[in-house]
Formats: structure tokens, sequence, C-alpha cells
């Protein structure tokens, strides 16, 4: 009952980089402009589904060979880990640090810690939200 | 030595008892817990010396020192005497029980070790000067006396009697600890002997007519008085020793001995008099006049029981006249005190020896029915011998020791009709005339319990066992404490002297300071005075009513059986019971949307109650922003999305407009610049209108029928109060906002100090990333759970379900 979805697909194969960079960019402009990991793991996510609503869950599980849960777990091991990291300097628990760098190609950048956290944020939210979508679409 | 140790010393022996009778079934456990009531005794008894010159010992343990809780032992004449009736004849018993009950057939290790418990708790009652481990051994005494009731647990009457006596003592119980904390607040200690000196100013204290009550419904409960004597007829059910230990010499005399010890506390006070010997009058009446209806031989008994010691508290209540009168020695107000405690040793030497000749009967005939009994005159003579000095004690004749208790008993209650405060003068006459019909009552039962037990004739083929005389340890008690009935009416001043005085000198130590000087001097003939001629009248008139007893005491079962305290009892008992449960049935529906009636009309009622009572009631318009064009237009879409959910036919709109109410939401944060928000709002939105549609999809075909949702009023009432409530307390609380907003803060430091630029993600990372730690926390913990609920069906069968 499949219709001919070739303008769908191709779109699809355009649109989903365009979102993908999006996301990645609100991630990491969180910092300084609205944005940050939540809203950038939720974008990843709908350029995921876009991928499953054009293609189908297999061929998307065959191109992101990726466990989902394993994705929340490290997430959260990530979070946990840069909170509990000023633990070792002898400040206080969840304590971030920054500083500004020069790096080749980028210039002055400026590195925070929260910058990881946030990471992990984002790996739990596309972990999270893609598990409760393929599982429930997996569902018979 | 510290003789509070002593105490404890019979509950330590019942930790050996199981071990006894596992190692030595051969011989009765009985044997073994002889020594312990025998050597106590023997302790005891050495102490006399000491009461009898009006000393005191004391012995303190101390248990809860930073709460000023011990185990405080205070001997004095009076606990003197209760510590050696309790074990005297807690000693004569166990011998009794020896040969009453069966080595082979009965479990001995829980009756003794029972025994025992109850023996530490008595002991520990009578004892105790610490309120607190006064109350302790008291409820003790609750449980194992529960337990011995219950000791045939087989039997369903000895179930429902260990229940009705458990709740009702429990009941009273209760009701003194909130007594005694009230008189510890008041005085200020938990000591007796220290609050007695402050009588005086506790009388005037708020709480003290409270914890007169409090305590006395204590004190009534225990001594079965009116109206709570019920339990007792109904704890006959227990093996015969045990009645004759608890329910006639010691447990049921714990109120009395309560009565007595806080008498110097609460005495001057009016009520007290009247209540104490009001009610006990009246049981006294009551009971004896209810004894002559029953059936069973030891039913018979438990109304005397309870008879006497309505008696007995009676003369407590009439011995507080005492306090108000000067010089107490020239007056009669003097007997009223001796003669509760004389007659409560009386009591307990014969009501002792006549449960065991019940018990007895019972044993050799095989039933207690006075109807099947007759005729054992002959049979059993050394039974009806000790029978019949009980019942002739108790009936008050001589020469048996209760007739001199008697005596002093009509003349403590002539004395009040002469006593001129608390309106005594007035009704006091009535109870010289009460104690008289009590007293032929009691006269008439005495004689109907040993007269329709063995004379008359004798019908054996109503009889399960061929009748025969017990063995001769069985009656070694029995015919010990008749002999003591006999001893007493001849030496009363001994006794007088030796146990009496120092009671008396410790329930009125503001009185006497010392036995000597209570100069009551007891005599078989004391003259032609007015109390002689009513005993007379009472044997003339007791005499003449047994003679035609069998003419009119069918009489009283024409009495309704639903009108009596016993049909209340279980009325009330089946009424809180299918009440309680009717109750909860009537809430507990089991329908969420009840229960979030329930909730949210709290919520209203709590919040806007606040507010009133508070008066935080304010609206204030001056700090408000004013409204714009977009502000309205989306406001409208709002509001027209969200009616449209309200009324909606189909799910599907409900669902559609529940988006809408979402993105407007979002323009909302866009407007009101929050550009973080509005991004998560958009993406959060979406999704979660997709999984409604997913939910919606699958829903089964017969609930998918398009209906409008159900108008109820009582919900829209509830929707609205919860709208109105929280919109009040919006208003309010922005109208009286008491703090400057912390964002100053947040905006002076998010490039200095924290290196960012973006406040809201820099507070969600940074200065409150702890929140948010744990927010993708429960995120994970979701998808688990979605994960759980879809993968792990364990059963296909939708029939199984767990309530079924």
């Amino acid at each position: 009952m499949r219709t001919n979805d070739v303008m769908l697909q191709t779109a699809t194969k355009v649109v989903t980089f365009i979102i993908l960079m999006f996301a990645v960019h609100i991630f990491f402009a969180g910092h300084y402009t609205p944005g940050g990991g939540f809203v950038g793991g939720l974008l990843t996510t709908s350029a995921i589904v876009l991928l499953m609503l054009a293609f189908d869950i297999e061929t998307v599980k065959k191109i992101l060979p990726i466990n989902y849960v394993t994705m929340t777990a490290i997430g959260l091991l990530l979070a946990l880990a840069t909170a509990s990291a000023s633990i070792i300097f002898d400040v206080p628990f969840f304590t971030h640090a920054y500083d500004y760098f020069d790096l080749p190609l980028f210039g002055k950048t400026s590195l925070h810690s929260a910058m990881l956290f946030d990471a992990g944020v984002y790996l739990v939210v596309v972990g999270v939200t893609m598990t409760i979508i393929q599982t429930i679409g997996e569902d018979e | 030595m510290s003789f509070v140790f002593l105490i404890f010393v019979p509950l330590l022996a019942a930790l050996f008892i199981p071990l006894l009778f596992k190692k030595f079934g051969r011989i009765h456990t009985g044997w073994f817990v002889l020594v312990v009531p025998v050597i106590l005794f023997t302790y005891y008894a050495s102490l006399l010396p000491t009461t009898i010159s009006g000393g005191n010992l004391v012995s303190e343990f101390q248990w809860i020192p930073s709460l000023d809780i011990a185990f405080v032992a205070y001997i004095d004449g009076l606990s003197l005497l209760f510590t050696l009736l309790i074990t005297g004849i807690g000693a004569l018993v166990v011998l009794y029980s020896i040969f009453y009950l069966d080595k082979h057939r009965e479990q001995l290790h829980n009756f003794y070790v029972y025994l025992l418990m109850f023996m530490t708790a008595m002991l520990g009652i009578v004892q105790s000067d610490h309120l607190i481990t006064l109350y302790l051994f008291w409820e003790l005494t609750s449980i194992s006396s529960f337990l011995l009731i219950g000791y045939w647990y087989t039997r369903d009457r000895s179930r429902f009697g260990a229940l009705k006596s458990m709740m009702i003592t429990v009941f009273g119980g209760l009701m003194m600890l909130g007594g005694f904390v009230l008189l510890s607040i008041m005085g200020d200690t938990y000591s007796i002997r220290e609050l007695i000196p402050q009588a005086a100013e506790l009388v005037t204290h708020d709480f003290f007519i409270w914890a007169l009550v409090l305590v006395l419904l204590g004190a009534f409960t225990k001594s079965a008085q009116f109206p709570f004597y019920i339990w007792l007829p109904d704890a006959m059910e227990a093996p015969t020793p045990v009645s004759a230990y608890l329910h006639s010499a010691t447990m049921v005399k714990a109120g009395l001995y309560l009565v007595a010890r806080l008498t110097p506390v609460f005495a001057i006070s009016g009520t007290w008099m009247w209540l104490v010997a009001g009610v006990g009058l009246f049981t006294m009446f009551w009971g004896s006049f209810f004894a002559l209806k029953q059936k069973d031989l030891k039913g018979i008994l438990a109304f005397s029981t309870v008879s006497q010691l309505g008696l007995i508290m009676s003369l407590l209540g009439a011995s507080a006249a005492g306090y108000h009168v000067d010089n107490i020695a020239e007056t009669t107000f003097k007997y009223a005190g001796f003669a509760a405690i004389f007659h409560l040793i009386n009591h307990a030497v014969f009501k002792g020896s006549l449960f065991m000749i019940a018990g007895i009967v019972d044993h050799e005939t095989g039933t207690r029915d006075i109807r099947k009994l007759g005729g054992l005159m002959s049979l059993m003579p050394i039974s009806f011998t000790v029978a019949m000095i009980g019942a002739f004690s108790m009936a008050g004749l001589p020469p048996f020791g209760g007739f001199l208790s008697k005596e002093m008993f009509l003349t403590a209650m002539l004395s009040l009709t002469e006593f001129d405060l608390f309106s005594m003068d007035v009704w006091g006459i009535l109870f010289p005339v009460v104690a008289w019909l009590g007293s032929v009552f009691t006269f008439i039962y005495s004689f109907y319990f040993v007269f329709h037990t063995f004379a008359g004739e004798h019908k054996p083929e109503q009889l399960p066992k061929p009748a025969h005389e017990a063995p001769i340890g069985m009656l070694i008690s029995p015919v010990f404490l008749s002999l003591l009935v006999v001893v007493i009416f001849f030496i009363p001043n001994l006794v007088g002297d030796w146990l009496v005085k120092p009671a008396v000198l410790a329930m009125q130590p503001f009185l006497y300071t010392s036995p000597d000087e209570i100069n009551i001097h007891v005599e078989a003939w004391h003259g032609p005075t007015p109390e002689l001629f009513m005993t007379l009248g009472i044997v003339a008139i007791g005499f003449l009513m047994f003679w035609t007893l069998r003419k009119w005491q069918k009489s009283y079962d024409l009495f309704p059986d639903t009108l009596t305290l016993n049909a209340l009892y279980d009325s009330v008992m089946f009424m809180s019971d299918t009440g309680a449960n009717r109750f909860s049935r009537l809430y507990m529906t089991g329908f969420i949307r009840s229960y979030l009636v329930y909730m949210f009309s709290f919520v209203i009622f709590i919040v806007l109650g606040t507010l009133f009572l508070t008066d935080a009631f304010a609206i204030d318009f001056t700090n408000l922003a004013p409204v714009g064009f977009y502000e309205v237009v989306i406001l409208i879409a709002l509001v027209g999305s969200t009616l449209t959910i309200l009324f909606s036919k189909s799910r599907l709109t409900g669902i559609i407009a529940l988006g809408a109410v979402g993105y407007s939401v979002a323009l909302f944060f866009v407007i009101f610049r929050a550009p973080d928000l509005a991004l998560t709002q958009l993406v959060i939105e979406t999704i979660s209108v997709a999984l409604f549609l997913l939910a919606f999809y699958h829903l089964p075909q017969i609930s998918r029928k398009e209906e409008r949702m159900r108008f109820r009023f009582g919900n829209a009432l509830v929707a609205i109060g919860v709208g109105v409530t929280v919109t009040l307390v919006a208003l309010s609380s922005l109208s009286q906002k008491a703090l400057p907003s912390i964002s100053e803060f947040y905006k002076e430091t998010v490039y200095k100090e924290a290196g960012g630029g973006n406040i809201v993600n820099v507070i969600l990372v940074d200065y409150r990333g702890f929140d948010t730690l744990f927010e993708i926390a429960v995120l994970g913990i979701a998808g688990i759970g979605i994960i759980t609920m879809i993968k792990l069906r364990l059963t296909k069968k939708e029939d199984q379900h767990e309530n079924k």
C-alpha cells in the first residue's frame, strides 16, 4: 500500500542534514544564545524521526546502529561525572570551571565544563525520546 | 535489700516454666511454681513489723532516668496488705490448680507462664509509687488476664470473654493513663508520694476534675463497677483457679487499690466522694439483685464479686467524708476507711474459697448448672462445710468475718446521713436504704448458692459424672481459707492492728500520723445499735424471701434480654465494626473521580479558608504591566481552544484543541521573551500530540463512541472552585510581593563568573545544575518504564487479573 515516495525520501536526505546541523548549532550556541542540550537533543531526534517516516525503522536502524538505552546511560554518566569531577579539585559538588583558549582554526574560544554536562543532557534527551518512539513504533 | 527486684521474680521464674514442663513432665509443673509465691509471701511477711509501727520502705530502680521514669517499690500498710494477699492467695491457688488441672491433658506451661506474669503485674501495681510504671503493670494485668481467660482457646465463649474483658479493661487503662498524665502535669511529678502533699493546690487546678474522672474510669473498669462490670461474668470461662485468683481476690481489687491509693489526692473533692460512693453502692445493689438471676454457679459468684466490690468501693468513697470533719477520732466517719480495708481482706478470703468450691463441684459432677445440682451435702460433706462458711460470711452472719465487716459497713453508711457537705444531708438517706436492700439480696443469693447446690434432692441422672468428694489436695486451699474466715471473726483486732490500720494510715495520711491513733476496736457484740437491728431485718426479710424464692425467681426472666448492658456492649461492638465498614465503603468508592473530587474540594476548602482566616486576600493593580494587542489575541485563541476541549464531541477534536493550547502557550513564551521555553514547548507539544494521537488510534472500538462529556453539576462546581481559588491566590501573591527578586544576581554574574551569555541555560547547567541532573534522570526512568511496559508482557491472558 506504500505509494511512491521518492520526493519525500529525496527531500529527507537533504533536510535531515540541515536539521542535524541546526541541532548541533543550537547545542553549542546554548551557552550564549537561546538553545542548549535539551532543544538540541529534541531537534536531533526530529531529524531521525524524519528519516524513520521517509524510510522505515529497520532501514534507520541499519543507518544508525545505535542502542539508545546505552546512549541514555552514557549521557547520565557523563552528566554525573562532570558534576562530581569538581570533588577531585576539592571544591563543592557541581562547581564548573571555564577558561579561554586560543585554538587552531577556531581562534579565541571559551571552553566550559558546563558544556560536558550539557552534552550529557543532549545524549539523554536523544536516547530517551528515541527509545520511546522506537519502542512504541515497533510494538504491534 | 533492694526489694524492687522481687516484683520481677515471678516473671523470671516464668522463663523456666516451659523448660521444666518439657524436662520434668512426670512431675506436675505447679509444684515448681508453688515455690515462688511461698518464698515471696515469707519475705514480705517479714516486713510486717515495719508497717505495723507506721513506717514504710522504698526501693528504687532507674529505668529511663532522662525521662524521670523509674521502678519504685514503695511498701507501706496498704501495699503490703495487697502484696500479702497476692502472694498468699497466689500460693493457695497454685496449690489448688495442681489438683485441678490435669498434667497430661492441659497445656500447663502456658497456664503457669501466664499466671506468673500476672503475679508480677499485680505486685508491680500495688508496690509502684511511679505513675507510669504503675500503668505499665496495670496493662500487663490486662494482657495476662486476657491470656488466662482465653486459656481454653478452642472454645468460642472463652475467646469472647477474653476479648470482652480486654476491650473494657484496656479502655479503662487508657483513660487512666490520661488521668495520670494530667496528674503529673498538675503536680510536676510522677511520684504518688510527692503528689499527696500537694492535694490542696491540685484541687484548684483546671485539670483536676478531668484527672479525677479519667482515673476513676480506669479503676471502675478494672474493678467491675457499674456499668463496666459486664466483662466479669463472661470472664468466668477461665479455669476456676484463675477465677478464684484474678476475678475475686486480686485483679478486680486493683481498681480498689488505685482508689484507696489516690484517696489522699482526690478525696477533698465532693465529686470524688459522690462518684465513688454512689457508683459503688449502686453496683453493690445491682450486682446482688442480678446474682439471683444466674443459673451458673460461677455466674452467681461473678455477680456476687461485682456486688462486694461495689460495697468496698462505696466504703472507700464514704471514707472521703473524714477529710471534711475535725477531730475524726470522735466521729463515726472513721469507720468507713477501716471497714473498706477490713472487708477487702474478708472478701478475698471467702470469695477465694467459694470459687474453689464451685470449681470442685464442677470438677466432681461435671456441671455448674445450679438447676441440675442439689443434694450434694451427704456426698461432699467437706465442700459443703467450706461453702457454707464462705457463704454465711458473705451474707454477713456470725460467727464469720463477714459479719463484722457488714456491721461496720452499715455503720459507715448510716454515718453518711449525718454528713452535711456536698448536699449529703438531702440525699444521704439513700445510702443506708440502698445498702440495706443490697444486703438483703446478698443474704438471699448466698443461701441460694449453698442450699440449691448442696441441699434439696439429689438428681444423679442429670449429672454428667457421679458425684463424690474431691481429692484431699484440692480441698487443702479452700479449707485453709474457710478456717481463716472463722479465725478473722475471733481475732478481728489482731487483723485490724496488723493489716488494716497501717493500710488506713496510708489511705488517710492527713488524719493520722501512726496506726496507733486509729482508735477502732472491733467487737462482735457491740450493743443494741441501729446497725444491729438492720442486720436482724436483713436476716428476717432475707430468710422469708429465700423461702419463697422459687415463686418469684421467674420474674427475672420477664426482663427483656435486649435491654441489658450486655446487649448494649454487643451492639456497640457490632455497630463499630459494621458501622466503620459502612462508613469507609461510603467514601471509598474505588472511583478515581470520587477521590479527585475529595482532594480538590479540600484544596479549595483549605486554601480559601486560609486566605480568609489570615486576611491574606488583596488585589493591587498598581504594579501590573500594560496589556498589549498580541497578548489579547493569543489569549482569545487560548481560551477558545480550551473551551473547545471541554465541549468537543469527538476525542480527536479535543486532542487537536489541546495542541492549539500548547502552541498558544509557546506563542506566549515568545511574546514574554522566553526563546528557550518557546523552542522546547513547540517541540514537546508536537511530540505529545503525536503520542495522544497514537493513544487515540489504539482505543478499543467500543469506547470510541463519539459522545460529549456529560455535564455534572458537582464536577463543574469543584472545577470552577479550583479555578477561582488558584486565581485568587495568584492575584494575592502578586499583589503582596514581600521580597525583591533574586534575578539581579544572575544578570550581574552570568558573564563574569559563569562564563556564559544565556542566563536560562547557565542557570540550568551551572547555577542550578543539580535540578537538571535529576530531571534527566527522570527522563531516563520514563524511558525505561515505557520499555518495560511494552516489552515485558509476561502473561498474555487478559482475564488473569490480580484481584480475581
